[in-house]
C-alpha cells in the first residue's frame, strides 16, 4: 500500500492541525446540558412551586371554598371558575422571573468564583458558544419549561374539578365549555415567548454582563446603577420613565394583546396582538440592546480568568 | 514544525511587567521544564500560549494564534492550570458526558480505564474527592484526550510526596510517546529532573537560562574541592561555590572534565543546584545595574 497518494495523505496526517471537530450545535447543546447539572434550581424552584399550587388548588377545591363558584350558574360565574387557573399560572411565571433573575446573576460569575473557568476554557468551546448556552436559561429553557409545568398544571387542575363536579352528579359541560382549555394553553403560549422571553431579554441580558464583569457583590452592581439612574431623573426631571420602564420589562408589559385589560388567558375577550407586537420599536429596541450587552460579556469572557 | 513559537512576547499588568521579551522555540515530541522563582513570568507566559490572556508580540501554538482560535486551538493542546479547578458541583460522570460531548479527540474508555485503578467512582462528585484524588482525576480526564501539545502549571501543588510521584509516572509511562509536547512548571524541580528534554529558567519575566538536557550533562560540572586546592579551583572561574562539611563544591559551565577530576569528586549538578547559581547571578547583576 504504498502508492503516492497515500504517502501523500499520510505526511498530511501527520502535519494536519484538528482533523474532525464536532459541529458547534453539539457544543452548545452540552454547553445547556452543563448548565441544568450545575443550577439544578432552574427546574426544582418551577416544580416546587406549581407542587404547592397544585396542593392549594386541591384543598380548597375537596373543602368545596371553590364550588361556591361552582353553584353559581357556570355562564355567571365567568371570573370566579378561570380565578384559580390564572392565579396558578401568574405563579409559575413570577416564578420563572425570579430564577431567570438569580441564575443570570450568578451564571459568569461562579465559574470564575470557584476557579472552574481554567478547566471550561481547557476545552474547545468558545466563548460565544457559551455565553450563548447561558442567556438561552432565560431566553428558551425556562420560558419553555414554565409553559410546560402550567400545561400540566392546569391539566390536573381542570380533570380534578370535573371529578369533584362528577361526583356530586353535576355535568361537566358548562365547566369545559367556559374553560377552553386548548386556547388557554395556546394564549399562555404566546404570552410567555413575548411578555417572558423577549420582551425582559435585555434585563437579563445585562444581569449576564454584570455577572461577567463584578468580582464580587453581583446584585449591587446590577441594581445600583438602575437605582442610579432612576433616582437622577426622578430628582432633575420629577419624573418615573426609567423606573417605570425597568419594571415593565421585568414583569413582562409586553404590548402583546389587543388591550391591556385583558392580558389573562382563560379570558374570553383576550385577543392575540402578534402584528402590534412584531412591529412595536420597544421590542427590537428592547433586542438590540439585549446584543449588544450580549456581545460585551462574551468579549469579557475572553479576558477574564478567575477571581 | 515548532510546537510553540514566540518572538518578543511581552505582557505587563499595570506598572508590573510580567512578561519582558520572551523568545521561545519549542520543537514536537520534547518534554520542556520551565524553572523560576514566584512572580517570574512563568504562568503568564503559559496563559499565553493557552490563549488565556492577551499579549504583546508574536506567537504560534501549533501554528495558531491561541488569542484568537483558543477554542479551536484545545482540540489539541490540552491544560492543568492549578490545582483542583474542575467543577466542584460536577459528578465525575458528567465530567465524562460532558468532555465526550465537546471534544473530538477524547477518549471516553480511556478515561474510564484510567479511573477504574483508583478510588474514584464515576457517581462521586468533586467536592467529595480529596485534592489528590481531584487531580488524578484532572489527570485522567487529560490523559484520555488525543492532544499535541499537554501545559502543566504547578499541576501538583499542595499534594503529597506519593500522589506527585504518582502524577509524573503516569504521565511517562501512559501518556507521553514521543509525538507528543509537554511543558511543565513546578518547584519541586528534582521530582522531573529525570523527566525533561529541554529545560528553561525565567526570571523577572525574561529566559535567563536555556539548555536541552543531553547539553546540560555535558557541560555542567560540580566538583567537591579541598580547601587546600579551593585557590586552584577558583581560578577557573566557577558560576557558583557553596561550602559544605569538609571543603566547598563549585560549579562549573565548560570546563574540561579531566582538568576538573584532579581537584576533586567530579558530579553533574542537580537542576537545582543550577538553578540557585544562575539566580544568584541575576541578582549579582540587577544589584551592579543599579549600584
Amino acid at each position: 500500500m504504498s502508492t503516492p497518494s497515500n504517502t501523500m495523505s499520510e505526511s498530511f496526517q501527520v502535519q494536519s492541525v484538528a482533523p474532525a471537530a464536532f459541529p458547534a450545535s453539539r457544543a452548545f447543546y452540552w454547553s445547556v446540558r452543563r448548565e441544568l447539572w450545575e443550577n439544578r434550581s432552574i427546574y426544582i424552584a418551577p416544580l416546587a412551586v406549581a407542587a404547592v399550587a397544585l396542593l392549594a388548588f386541591s384543598t380548597s377545591a375537596i373543602a368545596g371554598i371553590w364550588e361556591k363558584a361552582l353553584r353559581l350558574d357556570l355562564t355567571q360565574a365567568g371570573e370566579a371558575v378561570t380565578q384559580p387557573y390564572d392565579v396558578a399560572a401568574g405563579m409559575m411565571m413570577l416564578t420563572g422571573i425570579i430564577v431567570s433573575v438569580f441564575y443570570c446573576l450568578d451564571a459568569l460569575h461562579s465559574e470564575r468564583r470557584d476557579r472552574s473557568i481554567l478547566f471550561w476554557k481547557s476545552l474547545p468551546v468558545s466563548d460565544i458558544t457559551t455565553v450563548l448556552a447561558k442567556v438561552s436559561i432565560p431566553l428558551v429553557v425556562l420560558p419553555l419549561l414554565i409553559f410546560a409545568i402550567i400545561v400540566a398544571m392546569q391539566g390536573i387542575m381542570l380533570l380534578l374539578s370535573s371529578l369533584i363536579l362528577l361526583g356530586r352528579g353535576q355535568s361537566v359541560a358548562a365547566l369545559w365549555t367556559k374553560l377552553s382549555f386548548f386556547r388557554m394553553s395556546l394564549l399562555t403560549f404566546y404570552h410567555i415567548l413575548t411578555a417572558h422571553a423577549l420582551w425582559p431579554l435585555p434585563i437579563y441580558c445585562w444581569l449576564l454582563l454584570v455577572s461577567g464583569w463584578a468580582r464580587r457583590a453581583t446584585f449591587l452592581w446590577a441594581v445600583l446603577p438602575l437605582v442610579a439612574i432612576g433616582g437622577v431623573e426622578l430628582i432633575v426631571f420629577r419624573t418615573g420613565h426609567f423606573a417605570a420602564l425597568v419594571g415593565s420589562r421585568l414583569i413582562g408589559a409586553a404590548p402583546a394583546f389587543d388591550s391591556p385589560d385583558n392580558m389573562f388567558p382563560s379570558g374570553p375577550m383576550t385577543h392575540m396582538a402578534a402584528g402590534t407586537f412584531v412591529s412595536s420599536p420597544g421590542l427590537w429596541i428592547g433586542l438590540i440592546v439585549a446584543a449588544t450587552f450580549l456581545a460585551a460579556a462574551v468579549r469579557l469572557r475572553r479576558y477574564q480568568g478567575p477571581i | 514544525m515548532a510546537c510553540i513559537e514566540a518572538r518578543g512576547l511581552r505582557k505587563s499588568f499595570g506598572p508590573t511587567i510580567a512578561l519582558d521579551g520572551v523568545d521561545l522555540r519549542v520543537e514536537e515530541g520534547r518534554i520542556l521544564g520551565i524553572i523560576g522563582p514566584n512572580g517570574a513570568g512563568k504562568t503568564t507566559a503559559l496563559n499565553a500560549v493557552l490563549g488565556l490572556t492577551a499579549y504583546e508580540g508574536e506567537l504560534r501554538v501549533l501554528g495558531r494564534d491561541p488569542w484568537r482560535e483558543r477554542d479551536q486551538l484545545m482540540r489539541d493542546v490540552c491544560f492543568i492550570s492549578d490545582v483542583a479547578v474542575l467543577p466542584r458541583w460536577a459528578r465525575v460522570s458528567q465530567l465524562l458526558d460532558y468532555i465526550a460531548g465537546v471534544h473530538p479527540r477524547f477518549d471516553r474508555a480511556k478515561a474510564e480505564a484510567f479511573l477504574a485503578k483508583t478510588n474514584i467512582r464515576l457517581a462521586n462528585k468533586v467536592r467529595n474527592l480529596s485534592k489528590g484524588m481531584v487531580t488524578q482525576l484532572h489527570l485522567a480526564l487529560i490523559m484520555a484526550i488525543d492532544a499535541r501539545l499537554l501545559v502543566l502549571d504547578e499541576p501538583t501543588l499542595g499534594l503529597d510526596i506519593l500522589y506527585r510521584k504518582h502524577f509524573y509516572d503516569s504521565l511517562l509511562n501512559d501518556y507521553f510517546d514521543r509525538s507528543r509536547t509537554i511543558v511543565v512548571t513546578t518547584h519541586q524541580v528534582e521530582e522531573i529532573e529525570h523527566v525533561l528534554t529541554d529545560l528553561i529558567f525565567m526570571n523577572r519575566g525574561r529566559i535567563v537560562f536555556q539548555s536541552k538536557m543531553d547539553d546540560f550533562e555535558s557541560r555542567y560540572l560540580e566538583v567537591m574541592v579541598h580547601p587546600e586546592k579551593a585557590a586552584a579551583a577558583r581560578a577557573l572561574k566557577p558560576m557558583n561555590e557553596r561550602q559544605v562539611f569538609g571543603g566547598s563544591i563549585l560549579l562549573f559551565d565548560g570546563v574540561d572534565r579531566q582538568e576538573l577530576a584532579a581537584l576533586g569528586e567530579v558530579r553533574s549538578p542537580s537542576i537545582a543546584d543550577l538553578f540557585v547559581s544562575v539566580m544568584g547571578q541575576q541578582n549579582d547583576q540587577t544589584q551592579g545595574a543599579t549600584r
